[in-house]
């Protein structure tokens, strides 16, 4: 026990762990099964094993002593590369049917066919509208959600020609993608590609391999995940900044709890609506509670955080442990990040756990599957709360244990929304942005964004990486499981800014923002992409995304998802760290490319860094030679560097 | 005090039922045998530590093949330099490399096969039972490596009672007329 309290910086997790350990509450988590997976294949980690045939599983020597190809023939830097590609095509597979089912449901808005979701932005939809070519003159707006519906179903089963929100990148950018023929077309066609050039016998040069890989990756973040975040802000409504509160202390013992995990947000969205029900809030009182609590996990949390406040509860490795509280009626799961451990967990407690996506089954017999219908959709969300409700009063009051830890936060930041929150509402646009960039108040921003990984301790790596960005006068956005870590330590409030260096203090106070913004969920990481679009046309820093001060970082990955976002990432022209290493380090060539020889392609490569500040002053190091290229002015407040920040971390 | 004293009494134990030949053992024998002692690094530059044990395939099974620490070790015997050596009567047979002259003697005494010539060519591969690992408290790197419990490290007075354990419940559960 005390050792898996030592590998979490969150306060609320470590409560519930010894809290179990004195009841005697013996559950595995993740922490246990990690432990029991010790040692891992080092082939795995090193990319040297392949699985793709059944001449195999084959595995190369990593010291030349045995085998050094497959029985095909395949060197390691094949087996690699092909492993990586395929990583990828998983992560953007995800990605996109996410962007789908958001395209599926608006398609339901166009045709008439679901009553319970609007468009609650018909600007925003205009505006693509627009984009897609679709002329909207004498159109309802029904009629125009129903042909932007076709115009994105055609972006993912498109035969030939590219995705249309390609257009929206820097030229500069587009004309490289094209040069190098990565300029991505159909989403499903990427995906079939890269599965197709991996199989036996198909594509057996690395670089080849990580080109397609490339492509694949950009159909993600400039199609699937684009559209996801596009397409999500018209019909569930822009995010605007909004006050909320993270942590298991959101948990209420007197009313009915409702965790959402996973990550689309169809069905979260009528959950929000349902728990606000007058009708199912008076079954709530019937039973005995005083109202229903509705808190999220992973991005569907984000998601309905950043649009309608609704608070946090935890990020990925919080899934199981948060059931330890014995308040959790129930767990509404879609899909991604979806621990199978949690049906065990479940029967340790009184949650009911409930999966309502037609990807996203258990075996078990306990677990139900109400299966989402977007025809239907608040009505099946009504019959959940209701379930929930009725397990309220079968929770065991001896077991009840609700951590104290609740920090505010502030979500809901936009590409769109920067421009009045940095140039307000009389001056809406990015320049103050780049001129404190330019003046060197904000000496450049980084992305931070990714995972948990039970390899390393829950949230450290994000927090201290974060800590010596903001400190170093770096503005840092955030998206996903990473924003929930910082968030739990309060680095997304305006007082957040008490942590950052003088220059970017100085901004956050003058306009009332964190140091670090919460962008949403995973998907949009798009944002960051357009926010950078955006701030490269107001000018002054360049002509493409590898000429801004500006870095990226995934340090606590885990998901085949992060590796298609660095990639999209990287080729997108940002450099990037990852915590560790992806599996390509047995073969030295493709660890040399994604390490170095990416930047003669793309003008940014990969760094795979495990201590957060090392990362973070590689970041810093990359942000300070952007900055010299563009002849900026030294910073305003240049300081003798402090020694690495460890003060929040070391708890 | 040798160094070897405290631990002569345990040794690599093969149980050769339950190897999957993922050959996480001579992984874990090259790291811990490496200059940096970590795998991303080792892989990044190239090093070849080779390793002490071996994963043999025969019939289609993979069998954990690796050094005894032989009472009468032949490999001892035949070494004409004292590089292969012993601190200890019972303890690990060792080999330091300063000594060896490369003639490959005890790789032909060996009856197990399991001294091999070094990849870089330059002398062999002893294994060394991780002595240094054990100075620290640790277990040798190929049977911590292992994930599947085919190699423990173990006393062998305790593998032997358990063994008679259970083939003192095999006469006990034997039909009548097979006793």
């Amino acid at each position: 026990m005390a050792d898996k309290r030592r590998r979490t910086d969150d306060a609320a997790v470590q409560a519930l762990f010894t809290f179990a350990a004195e009841n005697g509450i013996d559950v595995e988590t993740a922490w246990d099964r990690y432990d029991a997976q010790q040692p891992q294949c080092g082939f795995g980690k090193l990319g040297l094993c392949c699985r793709i045939c059944n001449m195999g599983p084959c595995r190369i020597d990593p010291f030349g002593n045995g085998a050094k190809q497959g029985v095909c023939g395949a060197s390691a830097d094949t087996i690699a590369a092909r492993h990586l590609a395929r990583m990828i095509a998983a992560g953007t597979a995800c990605h996109s049917d996410h962007g789908r089912s958001i395209v599926h449901t608006l398609h339901l808005i166009g045709t008439g066919e679901t009553k319970d979701y609007q468009i609650k932005n018909p600007d925003k939809l205009l505006k693509v509208a627009a984009e897609y070519g679709i002329k909207t003159d004498g159109l309802s707006i029904q009629q125009v959600a129903k042909q932007v519906a076709e115009m994105a179903y055609e972006d993912f089963g498109r035969q030939h020609g590219h995705q249309h929100f390609v257009q929206r990148a820097p030229e500069k950018r587009q004309q490289l993608w094209e040069r190098l023929g990565v300029t991505p077309g159909g989403i499903d066609r990427e995906v079939v590609n890269l599965m197709n050039i991996t199989h036996m016998g198909v594509d057996n040069d690395y670089k080849s391999i990580l080109r397609h890989g490339v492509r694949g990756a950009l159909a993600d973040g400039w199609g699937g995940s684009m559209i996801a975040t596009d397409l999500g802000d018209a019909m569930f409504g822009m995010p605007k900044p909004v006050r909320s509160a993270v942590n298991l202390g959101i948990l209420q013992k007197d009313e009915v709890n409702v965790i959402v995990h996973g990550h689309e947000p169809v069905l979260s969205e009528m959950m929000v609506e349902a728990s606000r029900d007058p009708e199912l809030l008076a079954l709530a009182k019937e039973k005995g509670a005083n109202g229903i609590t509705l808190g999220g996990i992973c991005c569907t949390a984000n998601e309905i955080l950043m649009r309608h406040g609704v608070p946090i509860a935890g990020n990925f490795l919080t899934q199981e442990v948060c059931m330890m509280t014995g308040v959790v009626d129930a767990m509404v799961v879609d899909v991604q990040c979806v621990m199978p451990g949690l049906a065990e967990m479940s029967r340790c407690t009184h949650t009911k756990l409930i999966t309502t996506n037609p990807r996203c089954h258990f075996p078990d017999a306990d677990v139900q599957h109400i299966e989402l219908d977007e025809k239907n959709a608040l009505e099946i969300a009504r019959k959940i709360v209701r379930i929930a409700i009725e397990n309220y009063t079968n929770r065991d009051k001896s077991r009840i244990n609700i951590p104290v830890e609740k920090a505010g936060l502030i979500a809901g930041f936009t590409a769109e929304n920067t421009y009045n929150f940095l140039g307000g509402h009389y001056r809406a646009t990015y320049r103050p942005l780049n001129n404190a960039i330019i003046e060197g108040r904000i000496r450049g921003l980084a992305g931070v964004v990714g995972c948990n990984n039970m390899a390393g301790h829950q949230d450290r790596s994000h927090l201290a990486m974060t800590m010596e960005l903001i400190k170093n006068d770096v503005l840092v956005v955030q998206t996903g499981c990473a924003a929930i870590a910082c968030a739990k330590h309060e680095l997304l409030t305006p007082e957040g800014a008490k942590y950052a260096g003088p220059g970017l203090r100085e901004v956050c106070e003058a306009v009332g923002i964190p140091p670090v913004l919460h962008l949403g969920s995973c998907v949009d990481n798009s944002r960051i992409l357009i926010t950078l679009a955006n701030v490269l046309k107001e000018g002054g820093l360049g002509e493409d995304y590898s000429d801004i001060p500006v870095a990226g970082a995934a340090p606590e990955w885990m998901s085949e998802k992060a590796i298609a976002i660095g990639f999209y990432v990287v080729a997108s022209g940002i450099f990037t760290v990852f915590g560790g290493p992806q599996p390509v380090m047995g073969s030295k060539n493709v660890a040399d490319y994604l390490l170095g020889g990416m930047t003669e392609d793309y003008g940014a490569c990969f760094s795979f860094e495990a201590d957060p500040v090392k990362a973070a002053r590689q970041m810093i190091d990359h942000i300070d030679k952007k900055r010299e290229a563009l002849k900026l002015r030294p910073m305003l407040y240049e300081y003798e560097s402090a020694p690495a920040t460890d003060d929040l971390v070391n708890v | 005090m040798s160094r070897t004293k405290s631990i002569t009494h345990l040794k690599v134990l093969v149980n050769p039922a339950n190897c999957v030949g993922c050959r996480s053992c001579e992984l874990a024998c090259a790291v811990a045998h490496s200059a940096s002692g970590d795998l991303y690094a080792m892989a990044q530059a190239g090093e070849r530590p080779g390793y002490r044990i071996t994963i043999e395939p025969y019939d289609n099974q993979p069998i954990p093949v690796h050094c005894a620490h032989c009472e009468n070790a032949a490999c001892q015997a035949a070494c004409p330099t004292g590089a292969i050596y012993r601190e200890e009567a019972n303890g690990p047979v060792l080999f330091v490399a300063e000594r060896c002259i490369g003639c490959r003697m005890c790789l032909h005494a060996c009856p197990f096969g399991v001294i091999t010539l070094h990849p870089l060519g330059a002398g062999v591969l002893k294994c060394d039972q991780c002595i240094e690992r054990l100075e620290q408290g640790r277990e040798p790197a190929c049977t911590e490596g292992c994930p599947t419990g085919a190699l423990l490290f173990g006393d062998e007075d305790d593998v032997a009672k358990a063994k008679r354990q259970q083939s003192a419940q095999r006469l006990l559960n034997m039909p009548a007329e097979g006793r």
